[in-house]
């Protein structure tokens, strides 16, 4: 039995269409990244100030995705997707060059990014597009949706920007995972991927990022160069130890020995001054979310639905696992921001307007069962 | 478009298999989260001492301290480079959280032009942004009290006192001592090349020019460090342990301040090159190259404009003509011709020529004009020494031949480098027919041989080269190197600097030499010779010799304006000098560019020189 107050609530998350425990869940990281990012600036105010305006603004943008009917979602799915391609194409064409990559476009009054547009287009078409028959997906479909996931794929890792192209890459795969493609192909599509590596370091990558690669491999090969980013990053994790040297008193970031800290390598802020403990928290956290999201997925009534929000979901832990696999040691150094945490609003603006949709169809499936 | 046939859906079995995967989802995510902590766990727990002593070594920082430069001294112990202290401003970029409104601040409290700022800008770019960067080289005492009553509100910009070059000399010594000035990204390189980087960790300058950048490893000493432990904010706690740096040695020079200083101010408007050395050691008593400018320019930064003025100057002031400066030789190498001409036996001590002014090369109409138009009638070697006749030379260096000039000219050291102790030299040109096969790829012609018996033609020389020629010549065929420096000095050592000669030049007849000796000894004392009436009263004996070099061009200089010389068609003024005469112990070189005659311009400027150094020599013998 349910207390009128908590009826109340739930009707007014309803109201606001907000799934009361994923909401939580972005309150509390959204407050670790205020945290993190006001010590991780050198307790710059003015910095903090603004990374907390770019949380308000991802959150606004996340309540009015979540408004959006989700018939209009699913119908324009492709439109959308096909728009974005065009987009990219422009990049391709007449694209703004910063820092060696050509990922903007400039339209006078607002510079756009079109491969952000994509990580929310990419799951939506996939989706939209295995859904059309009934799961598990047929083989010919499924070689269809490869197609179209791997021409805006290649086109943003021709920017080049490698990071983002294997989140895009990742939130369509999932969609095809979940649509139950069987284990045989997926074991074939592992085994092809594997082979796929040695085309794509001699053909496909930039001097710049084999460099990383090497680096990764073995970071103390250049220790004042290439690999001096990954070194401070360990030695600022391992010396927080279990609890951590505190809030505001990592020695290694507010020193400055460690680069990017208040963008890619937060993590490495966070785990000096919070130590193993703080860390476990920042992870289950981050579980908490993922199952919940997944759980929203399962509960959902379409097909569509489905597919959109467990995609994005495990799309959002593909971010988690990159960003901290990269700044501990495990994975190469890829531009990926730890998500909702990192200094910077692009990305946390999308993300959002990607847990919008989630929350979208969290509140759907509640109507369809008043109904 | 056709519609496709609607499958029948199966919403359980959908749903059911979606479930299946993602419940399978969710295990590989709680996996690999487990798989994250349990890294997390290994770099936390199990790795954490070997982080934390890496984390604490971070904690202490390692600031390089640089070595003070050594000082350099004339040969009697005056200061002619040292090291003054200055108040410079500093601003670390990464410290100020606002630049520009900084900048634009501190440009109105300090009254700074736009130029600084921009060199500013263009220095913050070159550096990492947590470095140091200096704004302003040298603060008035006004600036610096300005800034120190509002430095509060400057956080990341702050005034250090230093050590910077002085030279209080100035454009005297110039060519001689050289300058030091901020080290370049070629300096870097060079630096780099010679595992030299860490040495100069701390410091800001380097030996550019002269003495300073010959000598630069000796003067500039080692690094020492500082290891200091900084607190969460970088700022300094203590200091754990030093090592002092070691400074640089100093030097002494040979050069006598007070002779150089006269040479200098002697030649006023002048230009040219004048060099005193002791030909029985090659010690450089003075070493004159006009015009010249102020070495302190570049020690602070020189701007754009003065360097531009510098370069593009037609006189020239960088160039070093003491030993950079190619000039026609002219009279002043007729006595080293005519020994070899008595060596050859082409003549001997008494042999007479006929000169009735002029020179014709049997079956060529061509006459080579003697500066004596009527000929100086019947003249032997020694006449055609003290009288400095053309007539006698265009002869006997035609029997002679170009090869054999160009042969025995390299034993003076013509045509090559002499080694002294800076490493702005050229090695002029020594023609031979080699030389002319290379340079304009021709064969040599015998009428250019005629021109070269009076040091003309395609013949260049440094002053320096001259010099060292006249040693070598008075001293018999025993070529000292020039050198500068006198000593090196630390602490507690003292090193003399070596005394070296090249490779001597031995006469199958020694008594050759006496002939022209014995000439340039009556080129002053002879009633007839051509530096007679510059010497007259002298208090001391000394030789020498004139030259006159006709010029189409001033001396090898780097903007060459051909308008420019057409107008300056003077001839150079060339005087050799030595005294005494009997074991001479200076030798003076004179070249004054679009001056005149050797005889009337430069012997009176060699009879001002030696006197003042005779002077000069009886003062500290007096004392």
């Amino acid at each position: 039995m349910k207390t009128s107050e908590e009826r109340q609530r739930q009707a007014w998350l309803q109201r606001l269409r907000l799934d009361g425990p994923l909401l939580c869940g972005l309150l509390a990281l959204a407050f670790i990244s205020a945290l993190t990012v006001y010590s991780a600036s050198g307790q710059d105010w003015a910095m903090t100030e603004r990374q907390l305006l770019r949380i308000g603004i991802a959150f606004v943008v996340m309540l009015v995705v979540a408004h959006i009917p989700l018939d209009s979602v699913q119908r324009f799915s492709l439109p959308i997707f096909s728009a974005g391609v065009v987009l990219l194409l422009a990049v391709l064409l007449f694209g703004e060059t910063s820092k060696g990559a050509q990922r903007w476009l400039d339209f006078g009054i607002v510079t756009i990014q079109p491969s952000e547009l994509m990580k929310l287009a990419v799951p939506m078409a996939i989706a939209w597009f295995i859904s059309q028959q009934p799961l598990p997906v047929s083989k010919r479909r499924l070689l269809a949706a490869f197609i179209l996931l791997l021409v805006p794929t290649l086109m943003i890792a021709n920017q080049p920007d490698l990071g983002t192209a294997l989140l895009i890459a990742s939130s369509g795969i999932f969609v095809l995972f979940l649509a139950g493609i069987s284990w045989r192909l997926i074991t074939f599509f592992g085994i092809a991927a594997s082979a796929f590596v040695p085309i794509l370091w001699t053909f496909l990558m930039r001097d710049y990022q084999r460099q990383r690669v090497l680096t990764f491999l073995d970071p103390e090969r250049d220790p004042l160069g290439s690999g001096y980013q990954i070194i401070q990053s360990k030695i600022a994790i391992g010396s927080g130890g279990i609890e951590g040297k505190g809030w505001l008193q990592g020695t290694q970031s507010q020193l400055e020995f460690l680069p990017e800290r208040h963008t890619d390598f937060i993590f490495s802020v966070y785990s000096e001054e919070f130590g193993l403990l703080g860390v476990a928290l920042l992870l289950g956290l981050y579980a908490f979310v993922v199952v919940r999201g997944l759980q929203i997925a399962m509960r959902a009534q379409r097909v569509y639905q489905k597919l959109l929000a467990g995609s994005l979901t495990l799309t959002f832990f593909i971010y988690v696992l990159v960003n901290i696999g990269m700044v501990s040691g495990l994975l190469p150094v890829v531009g990926v921001p730890l998500p909702l945490i990192s200094y910077g609003g692009t990305s946390m603006v999308t993300l959002m307007a990607g847990f919008g949709l989630v929350m979208a169809i969290a509140t759907n499936k509640r109507l369809v069962m008043h109904n | 478009m056709k519609k496709r046939r609607a499958p029948i859906r199966d919403h359980h079995a959908e749903s059911a298999l979606f479930a299946r995967r993602s419940i399978v989802a969710m295990v590989l995510v709680v996996l690999v989260l487990c798989g994250l902590l349990l890294n997390m766990y290994q770099l936390q727990v199990l790795q954490h001492q070997q982080y934390q002593t890496r984390s604490n070594d971070n904690r202490i920082k390692v600031v390089p301290l640089a070595p003070n430069r050594g000082l350099i001294y004339d040969r009697r112990g005056r200061l002619l480079a040292e090291n003054r202290p200055v108040l410079s401003l500093e601003i670390v970029p990464e410290r100020v959280s606002d630049l520009s409104d900084t900048l634009a601040r501190l440009q109105q409290l300090l009254n700074l032009n736009d130029q600084q700022l921009e060199q500013f800008e263009d220095q913050r770019r070159r550096e990492r942004r947590f470095d140091q960067v200096t704004l302003l080289e040298n603060l008035s005492e006004q600036q610096a009290a300005r800034f120190a009553v509002r430095q509060h509100e400057f956080p990341g910009v702050s005034i250090e006192a230093r050590l910077i070059r002085y030279y209080p000399h100035g454009e005297a010594l110039t060519h001689a001592l050289g300058y030091v000035a901020k080290i370049n990204r070629n300096d870097l390189q060079r630096l780099s090349a010679e595992q030299q980087t860490a040495n100069y960790a701390a410091t800001r300058t380097i030996g550019k020019l002269g003495i300073e950048r010959f000598y630069e490893q000796q003067l500039h000493g080692s690094v020492g460090y500082q290891q200091i432990e900084v607190d969460i904010r970088g700022r300094a706690v203590r200091t754990l342990s030093v090592q002092p740096p070691i400074p640089g040695s100093d030097l002494t020079l040979e050069l006598d301040l007070d002779l150089q200083q006269f040479v200098y101010d002697l030649l006023g408007d002048m230009r040219g090159s004048i060099i005193l050395l002791d030909p029985r050691d090659g010690a450089v008593r003075a070493m004159v190259s006009k015009p010249s400018f102020d070495p302190n320019w570049f020690v602070q930064g020189i701007s754009t404009e003065q360097y531009q003025g510098l370069l593009s100057s037609r006189h020239s002031p960088l160039l070093n003509r003491s030993t950079q400066g190619g000039y026609p030789p002219a009279s002043t190498i007729k006595p080293h011709l005519a020994v070899l001409a008595l060596e050859q036996g082409i003549i001997a001590p008494h042999t007479k020529i006929w000169d009735p002014g002029w020179f014709q090369i049997t079956g060529v109409d061509h006459r080579y004009r003697d500066w004596l138009a009527w000929g100086h009638g019947w003249v032997d070697v020694d006449t055609a020494i003290v009288e400095s006749c053309d007539t006698f030379y265009y002869d006997i260096a035609l029997r002679m031949g170009i090869d054999a000039i160009s042969e025995h000219m390299a034993h003076y050291g013509f045509g090559e480098l002499t080694g002294i102790d800076i490493h702005e030299e050229a090695i002029a040109v020594l023609p031979s027919r080699a030389w002319k096969r290379a340079r304009f790829n021709q064969p040599w012609y015998a009428g250019e041989t005629v021109s070269i018996g009076i040091g003309q033609s395609y013949w260049t020389s440094t002053p320096m080269q001259l010099a060292v020629s006249t040693a070598t010549l008075i001293r018999r065929g025993e070529r000292p190197i020039p050198r500068l420096l006198h000593s090196i000095s630390t602490a507690d050592t003292e090193t003399i600097a070596a005394v070296a000669y090249k490779a001597p030049l031995v006469l199958a007849n020694p008594a050759n030499w006496e002939v022209a000796i014995k000439a340039m000894n009556r080129v002053v004392s002879s009633v007839k010779g051509t530096a007679h009436r510059a010497f007259l009263g002298a208090s001391y004996s000394s030789g020498g010799k004139t030259g006159t070099a006709q010029v189409r061009s001033i001396a090898q200089g780097e903007t060459y304006n051909a308008d420019e010389v057409e107008e300056k068609y003077r001839d150079n003024a060339m005087y050799i000098g030595y005294a005494p005469v009997n074991n001479p112990h200076i030798v003076i070189m004179i070249a004054i560019e679009n001056a005149g005659g050797g005889g009337s311009i430069a012997a009176p400027l060699a009879r001002q020189i030696l006197d003042y150094y005779f002077s000069l020599e009886k003062q500290h013998e007096d004392l």
